[in-house]
């Protein structure tokens, strides 16, 4: 058995920023991580952790099309992937560009490096420039999210083989020209919405009106990193930018906060919650930091509830605070991306920017203020 | 000399110890023969002498003792004589006695008809002040003097009743009875009527008692009309509560007298009516009753006195009249309530006094805190002001933050100021001629609340008021400000003034509140949370301006570097208008190595070790981190300038940092970085603890870009060092 304080670390030759969990895996804990570089040929690596010798079992693809800048999986496909990558034409100029590509079936343990397939390429051209992210929808695998520039469009994989265009699209207007950093999938409401965030504004999307349904202003006092729905609580949402903080929102309430933590000393890059227990949430800085929080607070489990009858009479357990539940270290350089295992609740990766991958897990003292 | 004065005793013919021997032998060697031969004449003529005075002597005693036996034979004969003379006086004496007893024998009789007709005339005498005491009642009646008619009335009663089957007797009684049920009315009258004093009171209820009125209903009386006048002299205290026509001194004064003493009274004058004599009876008890009613008077009056005293107690009033009048009304009030029956009214009134000392440094808390609040906004305003007023050519000549040590004295030194005016105000508390400031009861309250309620209260205040501005739109400076305002308190204020309050208001058990070194801590927490805060506003502040100045620009396309950008110029502008406004506060620091202009040319060149080898710049990198020393870029801000300076920049560098790796470069843009850092380095190592640490992260960022960078060509070192000089 693992042994839980232990993280396990792995190392990329290449710098990168992309990292995803497989979704439609539930019995392994695996994830993707993309590279990114200008020089050489990029890749995606599928890395699985085994348990018993507490190592990572990994499968690497060509991305030779460029640098990776986002990754996400299918959550029903466990093959399918998509990418934003930064395509660099011998004329040495940049075009960003993202698709959807297949991966071998199931993990095979060759050495060798096997080529991605191209699904489909998604048509941005008519948008903008610059791709922050394409995202899976949460249930339906043929609909995909992304966001250029000020632009957020929405794909349908079924309606067009090859080259697709977008089926919906929404913008925002203002002054400058702005720009969405991120968007995501809203689990809740039909998930028939998407949430966006532009500078320091965080703004909630009908994607079947792509109407403006909600918007928190200066939810930050800088730029909004990134934004994070609680999977089991509707109307909950986390966001984390440069101002250091890492915000709990209300959208019915957008005036102010639920909660706001500074646990970093900078820029925040990602929030993420855990989808079983979903008072556990990761943060991740340029500080080199993968903070543990809890929200209990706000979490969907009320206080008290996995207590029954008979252990009230036993010692117990304390109901988790809210607060940090652990911080983690071992990163020497920006930790962009962190991610929670679909395969096991207690299991996380974080990747920072020199290349190393580290898969840590819950404290156990945590972990059984939970479960008991 | 003793020999000698023994051989001249020897010598001397009278002497005890006269040695014949040896006198001859020394008159026989000393002396001639004449001289021995006149003094064997001279000694025998003495030897004659002394013979014919023996024989006298002998003479005269014979004669003296012959006479002595003649008078007692004399004697003798005399003494039969007077034996038979004292016989015959006792038998005279025998017939005195019997002709004595003859005589009391027959005057018996005469005197016991003497004492009957003595008790005759008594009970006559009796008989007659009954048969004329109708009259008398009346006249007594008429006259007044109602109590000589009870006095009367009570006693012929018990004749009366005893006599009552006699017709005549019953008649009187009946006339006398009804006289007195109008002597009674009468009573009663007086007992309601409101002009009554307690002592006449007290008669009136004296005299219905012996005349056998029952006690209750009597008790009950007095107490309705002493409430009665009691209530009336609350109403006009409450008067003049509410006109306010009075001083809390007067007020006080007034209340105590007439209210005090006539509860007094009231109480002693029943006591002694009823206490004593209605305790055996059934029904109410009569002390119960009592202790009522004086609890719901004093109830009423303590009220009333509460009610002044806060009235009296408006912010910003000293303490100087109140004390005066509180130390009045509890020495009275403790004299009464040593009177009054029930619980003890000192404590009551120890109560009241207490509460107003609490009030008292209530109010002062309050008004420190708009005193503070006050001070802090006239701070924020002239902090706002010379910007107005200045451009920002001139701020920077002439900075603002030249005024900040000042505006520090201000916040500080005002707030000591006031809280020392106010602990002396307090003080008047604890005067020794007040009664009440030697009670350890009231001293151990009173000097807690000043000590936690007022003292403490107010430097927790500011606490809080200071990290409560730990807000985004906080202007920077006065966070600064703040922060080493609490620093100061930290390091001198509070020390000096929970002393100075221990001391003045001899708090014994200061361990038992909170702790000077509680409170240092926390004030020191406040000025770190309020530094960190500072220091994260500027640097956040400063890495907005670098990221958009990043993210603005598209750096495949930029043309060859001619000049340092602006913003870095404004960066380091910024980063020196700072370290002036950091500096008129807080001490400089220590600067590790701070090295001269030639290392800092080392320097560089370590910087420009990427360009000729070319080799792939993450092993580049990683290579260098792994000797140089790894640099912990978010630690902790000292209280000091270098410290707070190296953590502003840190954060703008770590920011440049991350935008930097968010852009593609083409050659030119790489240059352009290359040309800033330069810059960068040449400005401001000045400002840091530690110079190398500026240095790594300038060489990451230009690491980071050459990473970035499609064809990573750096420029000329020394075109570099042209373009930085040339500004």
């Amino acid at each position: 058995m693992l042994d839980e304080e232990t993280p396990v670390i792995y190392g990329l030759e290449f710098q990168a920023r992309a990292l995803a969990a497989q979704l439609a895996e539930t019995e392994a804990v695996r994830f993707y991580v993309g590279t990114q570089s200008l020089k050489f040929d990029n890749q995606v690596h599928r890395l699985e952790l085994d348990e018993e010798n507490n190592m990572i079992k990994r499968e690497v693809f060509h991305h030779g099309d460029g640098e990776i800048w986002h990754i996400s999986a299918s959550p029903t496909d466990k093959n399918v992937i998509s990418t934003v990558y930064n395509h660099i034409s011998p004329e040495k100029s940049c075009t960003k560009h993202t698709a959807v590509w297949r991966t071998s079936d199931e993990m095979n343990p060759t050495t060798e490096i096997r080529n991605l397939k191209l699904l489909t390429k998604l048509n941005t051209s008519s948008m903008g420039d610059d791709i922050k992210c394409t995202h899976f929808h949460p249930t339906e695998e043929n609909k995909l999210l992304t966001v250029v520039d000020g632009t957020f469009a929405i794909w349908d994989l079924n309606a067009a083989g090859g080259s697709c265009d977008a089926t919906t699209k929404g913008a925002i207007e203002g002054k400058g020209q702005p720009k969405f950093s991120t968007a995501k999938w809203n689990p809740h409401q039909g998930k028939s919405h998407v949430a966006t965030a532009n500078d320091m504004f965080i703004r909630g999307w009908d994607t079947r009106t792509n109407q403006e349904a909600w918007l928190i202003e200066s939810a930050h006092n800088q730029l909004v990193r990134d934004i994070d729905f609680n999977p089991n609580k509707q109307y909950f949402l986390a966001s984390c930018g440069d101002d250091g903080n890492s915000k709990f929102w209300d959208i019915r309430k957008t005036k102010v906060p639920v909660v706001t933590r500074a646990d970093h000393s900078h820029w925040v890059w990602c929030v993420r919650f855990n989808h079983f227990h979903d008072q556990l949430v990761l943060t991740s800085s340029t500080d080199s930091r993968v903070i543990l929080l809890s929200a209990a607070s706000i979490s969907s489990e009320p206080f008290g509830h996995i207590v029954e009858e008979e252990s009230a009479n036993e010692d117990k357990p304390v109901p988790l605070k809210d607060g940090v539940l652990a911080l983690y270290e071992e990163h020497e350089d920006s930790v962009y991306a962190v991610e929670w295992s679909s395969g096991d609740p207690w299991t996380f990766a974080s990747l920072s920017y020199d290349g190393r991958l580290i898969i840590n897990q819950v404290p156990k003292s945590e972990k059984y203020k939970l479960l008991l | 000399m003793g020999e000698r004065s023994s051989e001249a005793a020897a010598m001397d013919l009278d002497a005890h110890n006269f040695n014949s021997e040896l006198y001859i032998q020394t008159v026989l060697k000393k002396c001639t023969l004449r001289e021995v031969m006149e003094k064997e004449a001279h000694i025998i003529r003495d030897t004659q002498t002394l013979h014919s005075d023996m024989q006298t002597l002998v003479y005269e005693n014979y004669n003296k003792f012959i006479s002595a036996s003649d008078t007692i034979k004399k004697m003798t004969s005399d003494f039969k004589e007077m034996e038979a003379e004292m016989d015959l006086l006792a038998a005279n004496m025998n017939s005195i006695a019997n002709f004595s007893d003859q005589i009391s024998t027959t005057l018996h009789d005469t005197r016991q008809k003497l004492t009957q007709l003595s008790s005759v005339h008594t009970t006559l005498q009796k008989v007659q002040f009954l048969f004329r005491l109708p009259h008398t009642l009346k006249q007594n009646k008429e006259e007044g003097s109602l109590s000589l008619a009870v006095q009367n009335y009570t006693r012929a009663l018990g004749t009366l009743k005893i006599y009552s089957h006699n017709v005549s007797f019953s008649s009187i009684h009946k006339e006398c009875d009804e006289i007195m049920e109008g002597v009674k009315d009468q009573l009663f009258g007086q007992l309601s009527s409101k002009q009554a004093t307690p002592k006449e009171l007290g008669e009136c209820v004296e005299l219905l008692l012996s005349l056998g009125e029952p006690a209750p209903v009597l008790c009950l009386k007095f107490l309705q009309h002493a409430s009665e006048r009691q209530n009336e002299q609350l109403q006009g205290m409450e008067e003049h509560l509410r006109v306010g026509d009075q001083d809390v001194i007067e007020f006080l004064d007034v209340g105590s007298n007439d209210f005090l003493s006539d509860i007094c009274l009231n109480v002693a004058t029943y006591n002694e009516l009823f206490a004593k004599k209605c305790q055996i009876e059934e029904g109410d008890d009569p002390s119960a009753l009592l202790d009522n009613f004086v609890h719901e008077a004093m109830d009423k009056y303590l009220q009333l006195v509460k009610r002044k005293v806060e009235d009296e107690q408006a912010p910003g009033t000293e303490a100087t009249v109140l004390v005066r009048a509180l130390d009045r009304f509890y020495r009275r009030l403790q004299a009464a309530s040593t009177l009054l029956p029930g619980p003890n009214y000192s404590k009551y009134g120890m109560e009241v006094v207490v509460q107003a000392g609490h009030r008292q440094s209530q109010t002062h808390l309050k008004n420190m805190q708009a005193h503070f609040v006050e001070l802090l906004s006239n701070v924020r305003q002239t902090l706002a002001a010379p910007k107005l007023s200045l451009t920002v050519e001139e701020e920077k000549r002439n900075p603002s933050s030249s005024n900040l040590p000042e505006l520090l004295n201000t916040l500080v030194a005002g707030s000591v100021d006031k809280i020392k005016s106010c602990l002396q105000d307090l003080k008047l508390f604890l005067q020794s001629d007040l009664t009440f400031s030697l009670k350890q009861v009231f001293r151990s309250k009173f000097c807690c609340s000043v000590r936690e309620g007022f003292v403490v209260a107010f430097i927790k205040f500011l606490m809080d008021t200071a990290t409560g501005f730990c807000v985004p739109q906080t202007p920077p400076t006065l966070l600064l400000l703040l922060s080493k305002m609490c620093l100061e308190m930290e390091s001198s204020t509070v020390n000096f003034l929970l002393s100075q309050t221990d001391e003045e208001f001899c708090v014994e058990d200061s361990a038992k509140g909170t702790t000077r070194l509680v409170l240092c801590k926390q004030l020191h927490e406040s000025a770190q949370k309020l530094l960190d805060y500072f220091v994260r506003t500027q640097g956040l502040n400063l890495s907005q301006m670098l990221r958009k100045s990043v993210e603005t620009r598209d750096w495949l396309s930029t043309p060859e570097p001619r000049t340092v950008r602006a913003v870095m110029k404004r960066v380091v502008e910024d980063v020196a208008a700072i370290e002036v406004q950091v500096g008129s506060l807080y001490e400089q620091g220590i600067q590790q190595e701070r090295s001269s202009d030639s290392s800092r040319r080392t320097q560089r060149k370590r910087t420009n070790w990427y360009a000729p080898s070319q080799i792939d710049s993450t092993l580049a990198s990683n290579l260098q981190k792994l000797f140089s020393e790894r640099i912990e870029i978010f630690s902790c801000v000292d209280f000091s300038t270098v410290s707070i300076m190296t953590g502003i920049i840190k954060i703008s560098l770590k920011t440049l940092l991350e935008c930097v790796r968010l852009r593609t470069f083409g050659k030119f843009g790489l240059q352009q970085i290359q040309v800033d850092t330069h810059y960068l380095q040449m400005y401001l190592w000045r400002f840091v603890e530690n110079e190398n640490l500026v240095h790594f992260l300038l060489d990451e960022i230009l690491g980071s870009t050459v990473h970035r960078c499609l064809d990573p060509v750096l420029m000329e070192p020394s075109v570099v060092e042209m373009i930085c000089e040339r500004g």
